[in-house]
């Protein structure tokens, strides 16, 4: 009998086409937006118009006489309910219906409950609230005046809007390095504050049945189980009598792990009308309120010896938090994952200080797209880095190639205590470096330079840590970071997998079943996948910090394992032989020294439900919780060469390449696919993207004329390679890839319009690199700043 | 993003149309296509008490060929103006233009004529019709009249028809034989102009004979480079075109915005012409 082709049953390595897609391209994707209740009411939020506020006071009598309302909520009724403020993902408090103050414009102040979405949008508009306006501060500099108003006047010891001082590292032996330098290298910038966008924005249908005191959520989150415990804890509801419920979700690149406050009044709506009650933001409502990424100032030194060698690394980050302190991050790290910087470079010393401030700003901090403040981390880290090699006067490769961690370093300890474990980190440099033509790239940009076009070259390498946890390390909200996987092989071989992670365009639903084909040799297509309906999947920590292949993903390779050693078992009954007699190929048990002798994995699960041996139990299902013993060190090199237009400031990217090593690939298009959109987001960032506020703390870019979405016509192509290093402790040998590009790329387009540009003296050009921002840089040859200077101490 | 509520009527002719805008008072507004009116009215920016919707009325969607002018009916879509053999052949700069508004979607829904008296000034398509010397008819309870493009703008979304008034046609002189570019600075496909430049040039003997060019986005209306057409005349070469380019910006007051302050908008209006020029005229 001829052994399975894996690739031809979707197993390992086979670019399987997206089965998700099937109802996804047809218009049948089932999202919260799409679900229809009996008895179903409508909810609206009116937002706050102004940043900073106190409120005098609240109308609702011309809102409640419009016919088809059924309930209007404010501060007060959430307050009543003790529902009138919310813990955040780190330990924070937040407002879910404004009591006191407004903190930021688009906060949420109140809520109208209708019979359709229409009559509560116009009962919202008859609302009435008084404001008596308060000096609005839009960044940290304003937030540390001695005289700056309290944002968080709310708080007990709260005595400035300062959030929090934290500090990594090692002082003194950091001091010492410096000490020590030739060359000191200065880096000062901005990574300005964006938003995740996704194409679906948030929403909830709440529906509290009081026969049976059960309460079901649809909802959009990337986390569905970590939403169970908080709404268990929060509204004080059993837990067994809570069942969250993620669809199909839109996209949600961190926006959808927080919690919102339009889900908690929905929940209380629901359990005071004793109806479902649908909310759905509106795309404005998602950009102006919901979880923003980035926002961070940075500092950066680097000390080297004159051969280029770093001694030493010191960082201070400023950052912005908005009004309520609201990031969603391992609870040990206040600025999430910060000084992962530097991973992929052996360097002997390292300090990061940090201090994060209020501000009348959205909340949020999410991850967009990134394990934790990673993507600060990184951009910062490349950034000081092409500095850096500029003052020594030392090649951008060269730079990177005598300082990166070699390969014989594995395992290797950071300064910030990581642990990194594997990579080939000169090979995919080399790599990137000779698909871009960068032997040829000086005489290019000479005689490019000649025709009066600057072009430039910009490199990005780096590692990041993707895969929280392990639970030793990282929690959230004291809930340990482990996944979950649970496998039922049905009698004729078909099978279920549902696990505690939660798909929002990943491909779960492909990649698994993948997973499963290759430990089982059940043809992926005969295996289902679900997710996020916690009355039925094993708890998870859901999606999100690219965890579901490092996390999950392990959970699934070791309960398929589980379910072949019992079918090992079955198989030993069924060929009357004993089981260490047994011998697997793939999807086939057979008998040592008698290959013809064998049964299929689908006889064995047959058997399993109509003939077991003596003494075992019917059934061939399983579940596995996985808590990995690290997390997973995918590394990137990105190489960008563009071509700037001194006329205009506008710049195109010529080339660019990618050099992906996220060990074993699954489904090598869905990876190629997480890199192309990883990239367009770095594009997005980088050139076009930005959420400003003006002096009053108007939000410029709630909407989509203002927060410009690439689209096709801008985007580059990505040019794509690949390294393979398995990760060493993943049974599958797979690390994390879903946020490299986001987190590495923008680095890579910004060190090359700096290179284009950097012959006027220029040093940084905020992000985004606007056109006007470039001319500007180019015609002055001066640094352009996207914020305003901070006050350092 | 849902509207106030508003009164709708559907009018299937010009008559209609005046009478029910007339009814409706000054808080009636018209809807052609609801390229720009429909996000105003979700965005609930404005919140008009009767929309009278045009988009049915056969006798204004057309476009054809009278009295040596191409007509555009003000219904005509985006999508049927860049398509339309008489627009590609008489009136390029037009065609050229309209394909650069927002995408084929909107281009299938927005018109022509409703983007003239919305009067947006980032919008297009006015630049164009002031540049070509367009004349826009207008029917009122009074019966028609026209009005010459240089007369029609006249602020940021301010035109000359009045609220119960609607705009029917515009028509263009034909330019046949003109080489016309329009040079649009964006940042995405489907956003505004930063700064756009229409330009037409008839050329005689490898040298500029007459030139029209209309800036977008550079001042509340659209603008007419009328100083730079004069000392394009003559011009036969690229450093020609370049120095009548730097007068481009001449006697302007933009705006300033995140994409551009004044100056680098006044620096865009001068680059952008050049190109405009350049491309029309093909001249090296």
């Amino acid at each position: 009998m001829a052994p399975l082709d894996e690739l031809k049953i979707g197993g390992m390595g086979a670019s399987r086409r997206r089965v998700e897609d099937n109802r996804f391209i047809r218009g049948k994707g089932r999202y919260v937006d799409d679900i229809v209740l009996p008895g179903m009411l409508h909810m609206e939020v009116l937002r706050s118009p102004v940043a900073h506020a106190r409120i005098k006071s609240i109308d609702t009598s011309a809102a409640w006489e419009i016919p088809g309302v059924r309930l209007v909520l404010t501060g007060e009724t959430m307050a009543a309910r003790n529902l009138a403020w919310m813990p955040t993902l780190s330990y924070d408090t937040q407002a879910v219906l404004a009591t006191d103050k407004v903190r930021f414009q688009g906060q949420e102040v109140a809520a109208v409950v209708a019979d359709d979405p229409y009559i509560a949008k116009d009962a919202c508009s008859k609302i009435v609230v008084e404001y008596e306006q308060l000096p609005p501060i839009v960044n940290p500099v304003q937030a540390q005046a001695p005289d700056a108003p309290l944002i968080r006047d709310d708080k007990e010891n709260q005595p400035t809007n300062k959030i929090f001082d934290w500090e990594i590292g090692d002082k003194a032996a950091t001091d010492r390095a410096f000490a020590e330098a030739d060359v000191i290298s200065k880096t000062e910038l901005h990574y300005p504050r964006s938003h995740p966008s996704p194409l679906e924005p948030c929403g909830s249908i709440a529906d509290y049945d009081r026969a049976t005191g059960k309460l079901t959520v649809y909802m959009t989150t990337q986390a569905p189980h970590i939403i169970r415990a908080a709404v268990a804890m929060v509204a004080e509801l059993p837990e067994h009598m809570i069942r969250i419920v993620s669809p199909d979700l839109g996209g949600g690149f961190g926006n959808k792990v927080p919690i919102y406050p339009g889900y908690v009044v929905s929940i209380l709506a629901s359990i005071l009308t004793e109806r479902p009650v649908k909310w759905i933001e509106d795309k404005s409502g998602n950009l102006i309120s919901t979880g923003f990424g980035r926002d961070v100032y940075l500092q950066g030194e680097i000390a080297m010896r004159k051969d280029g060698k770093i001694l030493g690394m010191r960082m201070h980050t400023i950052s912005d938090h908005g009004a309520f302190y609201a990031d969603a991050q391992p609870t040990k790290f206040k600025i999430g994952l910060m000084h992962s910087a530097f991973a992929c470079y052996d360097i002997p010393a390292a300090h990061l200080t940090s201090e994060g401030w209020y501000t009348n700003k959205a909340p949020g901090g999410v991850a967009y797209r990134c394990s934790f403040r990673v993507t600060e981390a990184m951009f910062f880290q490349e950034r000081m880095i092409h500095n850096a090699a500029n003052d020594l006067g030392m090649d951008q490769a060269e730079f990177r190639r005598v300082n990166l961690v070699k390969d014989d370093m594995f395992p290797y300890r950071t300064a910030f205590g990581f642990l990194t474990d594997s990579g080939q980190y000169k090979k995919c440099l080399d790599i990137g470096l000779e698909a871009i033509g960068y032997q040829n790239f000086k005489a290019e940009q000479e005689e490019a330079r000649k025709r009066g076009k600057l072009l430039g070259i910009g490199i990005s390498t780096m590692t990041e840590p993707l895969g929280a946890g392990n639970s030793r390390e990282y929690d959230i909200i004291g809930i340990k970071m482990f996944d979950s996987a649970e496998l039922r092989v049905h009698m004729t071989g078909k099978a279920i997998l549902r696990t505690g992670a939660k798909t929002q365009g990943q491909g779960h639903e492909t990649t698994w079943a993948q997973i499963v084909a290759h430990e089982l040799g059940i043809p992926a297509d005969d295996i289902v996948v679900e997710e996020g309906d916690t009355d039925t999947a094993p708890f998870g920590m859901g999606t999100y910090a690219s965890r579901s292949t490092p996390v999950a993903g392990a959970a699934v390779a070791m309960v398929s394992r589980k379910i072949r050693a019992k079918a090992r078992k079955i198989a030993a009954h069924l060929l009357e032989v004993s089981e260490e007699d047994i011998e697997w190929e793939l999807g086939r048990f057979y008998v040592r020294g008698n290959p013809e002798r064998g049964v299929t994995i689908q006889d064995c699960a047959l058997a399993a439900y109509s003939n077991v041996p003596d003494g075992m139990e019917p059934g061939l299902e399983n579940n596995a919780y996985y808590d990995p013993p690290n997390l997973t060190w995918p590394f990137a090199a990105y190489i960008c060469k563009v071509e700037v237009d001194p006329a205009t400031g506008v710049w195109d990217v010529l080339k660019f390449v990618a050099v992906d090593d996220c060990g074993v690939r699954i489904n090598p298009m869905v990876v190629e696919g997480q890199i192309m959109g990883g990239l367009t987001e770095a594009y997005a960032m980088a050139n076009m993207q930005y959420i400003t506020f003006d002096e009053e703390g108007n939000c410029i870019g709630a909407n989509y004329m203002d927060y410009l979405l690439p689209t096709a016509w801008e985007t580059p192509g990505f040019e794509l390679h690949e390294v393979v290093t398995p990760c060493p402790h993943h049974p599958i040998g797979a690390k994390g890839i879903g946020e490299c590009a986001t987190v590495g790329g923008p680095a890579a387009f910004v060190n090359a319009v700096i290179n284009a540009i950097e012959h006027t003296g220029v040093r940084n050009v905020d992000m985004p690199l606007m056109p006007n921002r470039v001319y500007e840089a180019l015609k002055t040859g001066s640094d352009i700043s996207g914020m305003p200077p901070v006050r350092v101490d | 993003m849902i509207p106030a509520a508003f009164e709708y009527t559907k009018a299937t002719t010009v008559a209609e149309a005046l009478a029910a805008l007339q009814a409706g008072g000054e808080d009636a507004k018209v809807l052609g296509g609801g390229q720009s009116l429909l996000p105003v009215l979700r965005l609930r920016l404005n919140a008009p008490s009767v929309l009278v919707d045009c988009s049915g009325i056969d006798e204004i969607s057309g476009i054809r060929e009278e009295g040596g002018k191409v007509v555009i009916g003000a219904g005509a879509t985006h999508h049927a103006v860049m398509n339309n053999a008489l627009v590609k052949s008489s009136v390029p700069l037009l065609a050229q233009a309209t394909a650069t508004v927002a995408d084929p979607q909107i281009r299938h829904r927005g018109t022509c004529g409703g983007s003239m008296v919305h009067a947006d000034p980032r919008a297009d398509l006015p630049p164009v019709a002031l540049a070509l010397d367009a004349e826009f008819q207008i029917a009122g309870s009074g019966g028609q009249r026209t009005v010459k493009a240089a007369e029609f703008f006249q602020g940021p979304f301010e035109t000359s028809v009045g609220p119960d008034e609607i705009l029917v046609s515009v028509s263009f002189p034909k330019y046949d034989g003109w080489s016309t570019h329009y040079e649009k600075f964006n940042r995405t496909a489907q956003a505004w102009s930063i700064v756009g430049v229409a330009a037409a040039v008839r050329m005689d003997g490898g040298k500029i004979a007459e030139a029209r060019i209309g800036l977008t986005n550079v001042g509340g209306t659209p603008m007419r480079a009328s100083a730079i057409e004069q000392a394009l005349v003559g011009a036969s070469s690229l450093a020609d075109i370049e120095a009548a380019a730097a007068r481009a910006s001449d006697g302007l007051a933009p705006f300033a915005d995140d994409d551009a302050d004044e100056e680098f908008r006044l620096h865009l209006a001068r680059v952008l012409t050049k190109r405009a020029v350049a491309a029309a005229s093909g001249l090296k």
